[in-house]
């Protein structure tokens, strides 16, 4: 940061741009709660909620963390080792819930028909 | 300084500032990295816990639902009150930018003050983390008694995230004359990843609960 002038720094994006960005990062969570409020089955919920979610994800981490302004080999460092990560869990994990819910007795008095992935 | 410029001046240049941001922002995105690991870990382990048990979804949209999209409302906002603390700062306009970071830290505090009011809604019908409320046992038999304990270990660790954030933000805003741009930007990215964690935790903890019987 030695070349910098003390007053002016450089730091991408408007007060339009951030406000834009809020007001998607709001209508995705509206949209969220209202298939709340129709009660989607939750096998759907689950797949839209994780999709809308990593799309809000998205959106702070390019925009409000500024990500997508930065060198691409500081988001090469970030991304792809986080994203591998995750899904290595998730690969362990995932599949294995199926086997333990299986192995689940007596019969369930109620099937939830529910399970749980993907995160970021 | 003219190598550094040539040497920065490809994406897989070196030189003294090879990511191009300062130590002290670069120490923040490891961090960030390794907290993402410790929320996923707790995500994918609730995730676990649930798909392989009955899970009691106890949430009725009013006024379990409505109360946490109201807290997500609040950390949403507190995102946009921070990215425009930075903005301020990058014009130089230093008091400008401790105004807008104080309404961040006070929106912090709103959402633990909410989020506060809601454990202790739960707390009060018998939730503890390792036993279910005689209501929820007999309305979901054979459920899983886990469901405090990932209930209040995934929130709690996000909200001693916020309060954390609350803390740091005050600090910077009162510093604020001191610090250089760049150590302002660093407090937004951790404030901003806390808002990024509760867009997993709200989906997966709330909206995957909600009390679908009549």
């Amino acid at each position: 940061m030695t070349g910098h002038a003390e007053t002016e720094e450089h730091f991408a994006g408007s007060t339009k741009l951030f406000i834009s960005i809020w007001i998607w990062l709001l209508l995705l969570t509206g949209f969220e709660v209202f298939l709340g409020y129709i009660q989607l089955p939750v096998i759907y919920m689950l797949v839209i909620l994780m999709g809308a979610s990593i799309i809000k994800a998205a959106l702070i981490v390019a925009y409000f963390m500024h990500l997508r302004f930065e060198r691409l080999n500081l988001i090469l460092t970030i991304v792809p080792a986080l994203v591998i990560c995750i899904c290595l869990m998730l690969l362990v994990f995932f599949p294995d819930s199926f086997r333990a819910r299986n192995l689940r007795s007596p019969a369930p008095a109620q099937p939830a028909a529910e399970k749980k992935t993907r995160v970021e | 300084m003219a190598t550094e410029a040539q040497a920065i001046s490809s994406d897989w240049g070196g030189g003294r500032l090879p990511y191009r941001v300062g130590h002290r922002k670069l120490g923040m995105w490891l961090f960030i990295m390794s907290d993402s690991l410790t929320f996923s870990a707790l995500l994918i382990a609730y995730a676990y816990a649930r798909a392989s048990n009955v899970w009691p979804t106890p949430f009725k949209f009013y006024p379990s639902i409505v109360f946490s999209s109201v807290m997500t409302l609040v950390l949403l906002s507190s995102s946009l009150t921070m990215v425009m603390a930075v903005l301020a700062s990058a014009h130089g306009q230093k008091s400008k930018a401790r105004k807008w970071i104080l309404a961040t830290a006070l929106l912090g505090v709103t959402f633990i003050v909410l989020h506060m009011i809601e454990w202790r809604h739960l707390i009060s019908e018998g939730l503890t983390p390792f036993k279910l409320p005689a209501e929820w046992a007999e309305k979901w038999p054979g459920a899983s008694p886990l469901f405090g304990a990932t209930f209040f270990g995934i929130t709690g660790m996000h909200m001693f995230h916020v309060a954390t954030g609350c803390i740091y933000l005050l600090i910077v805003s009162g510093r604020v004359n001191k610090l250089k741009h760049e150590d302002v930007e660093i407090s937004g990215l951790y404030w901003h990843f806390v808002d990024l964690v509760w867009m997993f935790v709200f989906p997966m903890i709330y909206l995957l609960s909600i009390d679908m019987t009549k």
